[in-house]
């Protein structure tokens, strides 16, 4: 658990992501409440719920995101019938075995109908724990839905306070801003540099990083960032003759770690993806000056990634944050990799599909689920769509 | 899940019997779908959206006319057309994974689009997507967008996520329909927006309203004279539909209630396809929407063991009048936007939970069924929590059955058939333990 970020170059880093990853018991943020009488943590799923708020009250924000492919679904499985996918039931598993005993409350953002009724199901199961459904605007005009999620704000904001027993103040929630923002930067700089030299810095080993910032508070997390990215250039690490993609489709259920490095070997260097989406939700810094909610909600409506589970108002410009962010990184194709029975990546899929096609971009599909175990399929047609890649692109 | 390839082509069934109101349901439903097929000839323009959320009395002040593809794909369902639909649309690329709805209604569309009555389908001049209680929707119609590359206006409705409706959500509501929708419906309609119009259709819907309250909690007497849940289907049918607010829904209200008033006088149960029901044997609480493609076969594996639906959460997905909710015509648009938030998909799963054993006790029924469907994670994520909460709360046992919506794939008949027999012997086992502690 405790790995050394001293080690040489970025293994001691990689080592200690890998730790924290390894860790369903979530050692990391235990040990952070235990320090502090007044500490509390608030869990959250995804894909984005505004960490600053959480942060302004000094608690410490979890990402949940399932229990991946090491944990034995025991009760889990009780309360979900077989069409319905893996992470809820992972995260029912998590909470009725103890593992989140110590999380005082629990954001559901607005993302799909199965998270969204988790969160009646929390209420229900664990009624001593603060949840609340985080719904977001679908309407992107100020005084529509930027008013609407203002209150909405409030009304977490107030919540917090009420929990930490006194009112979350603008100064500090200012501040809470100005740390995000570093910790955003911090991680677009990561995802340019692995555009830039995929072979320096491998899928799997961006994403333990990234994934650190899940449990770790963002402080330490920036660090550690900060760390991977000083180090990581002077890797000697060969260049391999791989083509270049674009892994969609993973912003909830996370595909297992197998996965994501079974893509790579089969020749195929992840060039941007949306993995862990909240840590990029917001494109751009948020305003840290004047009032912080306004501030948020207009980060929110007019500087965060389209993903499925938010309404395109604009045909046109639906699927263009996909072609974009193929260009953005200099990505030779797509990989849509869903979850089974994930509605909002599926139902997606096809619309995305139809762009790409028009954009002359090639494009593959598979589904998983985190605990797939059987990687042999995804390594096959991973490497049939590089090898064709690499033989038919351009002609 | 057990898969059943059902064959489309079954024995042919004995002629249905149906009671006066059927029949004119059936009327109103056929010129609807007249009405909507001959719609570019008559120039009347078309506005489809969906059931829940479903603001009849808005779209009539555009002289628009209303679609509603989940109805159209429960007609295709009906019909056992909506499995070749359904796997057109997965030839085409939709995965099997997700709404058959969905499915139904884009496969339906790359085969002709031809509707109920034969005739071809119109395009939609205006989507408008009133996303209430369901994240499918958004996708749905966004692929339809894709294809007809029409007006598309998102109505937001937030979640009931802590159980209430707070003034925030309306006035975020009520904005959107002022500033939004209703411009949008303006332009496309080329109709200037009337709000005493408005307040009639209102009017009229309320009375409609009154007379459904009437029907469904005629089924708290004994015997029920109503199923609430296979013949509830049929009630809600124009209310929920391109009915509310008009004369012929006050019109086929008014006369279902007295055709039921009459079976109450009468002390007679249900009327089904193959005639009254026998004695009423069990009385259930369903919760789910019900299978469509065998849909007859489904409620005679009820009728014939006696088994009566007296509450049902599905025919709540169009508004919950029966919970005391009445358009006011006094508030317009607020009361567009309370209704929205209301619908039984835009509950929380504690309101769910508490609404449904509220329906055990009140219309003394012997337990809750669950009816979970593949393709709906609307209803059904959480479903096997609410029947372990809803059998501790009220001490009467549950069951719980799985089919699809429209695809043929998911109905498997014997299981269903085995289920149900165990859960009615449940329940005598249920009542010789009470007779016995007595």
């Amino acid at each position: 658990m405790a790995a050394s970020m001293n080690g040489p170059g970025t293994a001691g880093i990689v080592a200690r992501a890998q730790a924290l990853f390894d860790d369903l018991s979530f050692t990391a943020a235990r040990e952070w409440k235990a320090a502090g009488p007044a500490r509390k943590v608030i869990g959250y799923m995804p894909i984005y719920v505004p960490r600053e708020l959480i942060h302004a009250a000094g608690f410490l924000p979890l990402g949940i995101v399932g229990g991946g492919d090491q944990l034995e679904v025991i009760h889990g499985d009780a309360y979900y019938q077989s069409y319905i996918c893996r992470i809820p039931r992972s995260t029912i598993e998590l909470g009725v075995s103890g593992r989140l005993d110590f999380v005082d409350g629990m954001l559901f953002p607005s993302i799909c109908d199965v998270i969204r009724n988790l969160s009646g199901m929390w209420k229900t199961m664990f009624p001593h724990v603060y949840v609340r459904y985080f719904d977001v605007p679908q309407t992107y005009r100020d005084d529509i839905g930027g008013n609407y999620y203002i209150h909405e704000l409030a009304e977490l904001r107030d919540d917090l306070g009420a929990l930490r027993g006194s009112p979350i103040t603008d100064d500090e929630l200012r501040g809470s801003i100005a740390v995000y923002n570093d910790n955003r930067r911090l991680v677009r700089e990561l995802y340019a540099f692995r555009a830039q030299s995929p072979w320096q810095a491998p899928a799997a080993e961006v994403y333990l990083v990234l994934r650190a910032g899940l449990v770790l508070p963002v402080e330490e997390h920036s660090a550690m960032i900060r760390g991977y990215l000083a180090a990581v250039a002077d890797e000697k690490r060969p260049r391999r003759d791989n083509c270049r993609i674009v892994l969609t489709g993973v912003f909830c259920e996370q595909p297992p770690l197998n996965l994501i490095k079974s893509l790579e070997l089969a020749g195929c260097y992840v060039v941007d993806d949306d993995l862990l989406l909240i840590t990029r939700w917001l494109v751009g810094d948020v305003d840290p000056e004047g009032d912080p909610l306004r501030n948020l909600a207009l980060a929110f409506l007019h500087q965060s990634e389209s993903t499925a589970a938010k309404y395109e108002p604009n045909l046109k410009e639906k699927g263009q944050h996909l072609v974009r962010a193929v260009r953005r990184s200099g990505a030779e194709g797509v990989i849509f990799a869903c979850p089974s029975f994930c509605d909002p990546a599926l139902l997606e899929r096809p619309m995305l599909q139809h762009v790409l096609k028009d954009a002359n971009i090639p494009y593959i599909a598979f589904k998983y689920a985190e605990n797939s175990g059987q990687m042999q399929p995804i390594r096959e047609q991973a490497g049939t769509f590089a090898d064709s890649i690499k033989l038919w692109s351009g002609t | 899940m057990t898969t059943t390839f059902v064959t489309p082509k079954a024995a042919p069934a004995k002629e249905v019997e149906k009671d006066a109101s059927m029949l004119k349901q059936k009327q109103m439903m056929a010129a609807h779908y007249d009405r909507l097929t001959r719609a570019p000839e008559t120039g009347e323009k078309v506005c489809a959206t969906f059931v829940p959320g479903n603001l009849n009395e808005l779209i009539m002040c555009f002289d628009l006319v209303n679609n509603l593809p989940e109805v159209n794909a429960i007609q295709s369902g009906l019909r056992r057309q909506s499995g070749a639909y359904v796997l057109e649309a997965e030839k085409i690329g939709h995965s099997e994974d997700v709404c058959t709805y969905v499915k139904s209604d884009i496969g339906m569309m790359a085969k002709g689009n031809i509707g109920p009555n034969g005739q071809k389908m119109p395009d939609p001049d205006v989507l408008l997507l009133s996303y209430t209680g369901c994240f499918t929707f958004m996708k749905w119609f966004e692929l339809l967008r894709e294809q007809f590359k029409c007006e598309t206006i998102m109505l937001q409705t937030p979640y009931l996520g802590d159980g209430k409706i707070t003034r925030n959500m309306v006035e975020y509501m009520v904005k959107q329909l002022k500033e939004d929708v209703i411009p949008k419906l303006e332009r496309v309609s080329g109709v200037k927006f009337d709000i005493d119009r408005l307040r009639e259709y209102l009017k009229k819907s309320v009375a409609a309203e009154d007379d459904l309250v009437r029907v469904l909690q005629s089924a708290k007497s004994k015997p029920s004279p109503i199923d609430a849940y296979f013949g509830g289907i049929y009630y809600i049918g124009p209310i929920f539909g391109a009915f509310r607010g008009t004369d012929d829904a006050i019109e086929y209200y008014k006369f279902l209630r007295d055709e039921v008033e009459e079976r109450l006088a009468g002390g007679k149960g249900p009327v089904t396809p193959d005639g009254d029901m026998g004695k009423e044997k069990y009385r259930l609480v369903v919760e789910g929407p019900p299978n469509y493609t065998n849909f007859r076969q489904f409620w005679k594996m009820f009728y014939d063991e006696g088994a009566v639906v007296v509450a049902s959460s599905y025919t709540k997905v169009g508004g919950v009048y029966d919970l005391g909710f009445r358009h006011d015509p006094d508030h317009p648009l607020e009361t567009l936007a309370e209704y929205c938030l209301g619908v039984y998909t835009n509950r929380s799963l504690p309101m769910r939970i508490e609404m449904l054993a509220n329906y055990i006790r009140e219309y003394d029924a012997d337990g809750l069924l669950i009816n979970s469907i593949k393709s709906c994670n609307s209803f059904s994520a959480g479903q096997l929590l609410i029947m372990r909460e809803v059998e501790k709360r009220t001490g009467k046992p549950a069951a719980f059955i799985e089919s699809d919506l429209v695809d043929p794939r998911y109905f498997s008949a014997a299981n269903i058939k085995n289920r149900l027999e165990s859960y009615f012997q449940m329940i005598e086992q249920k009542r010789a333990g009470a007779r016995a502690a007595a």
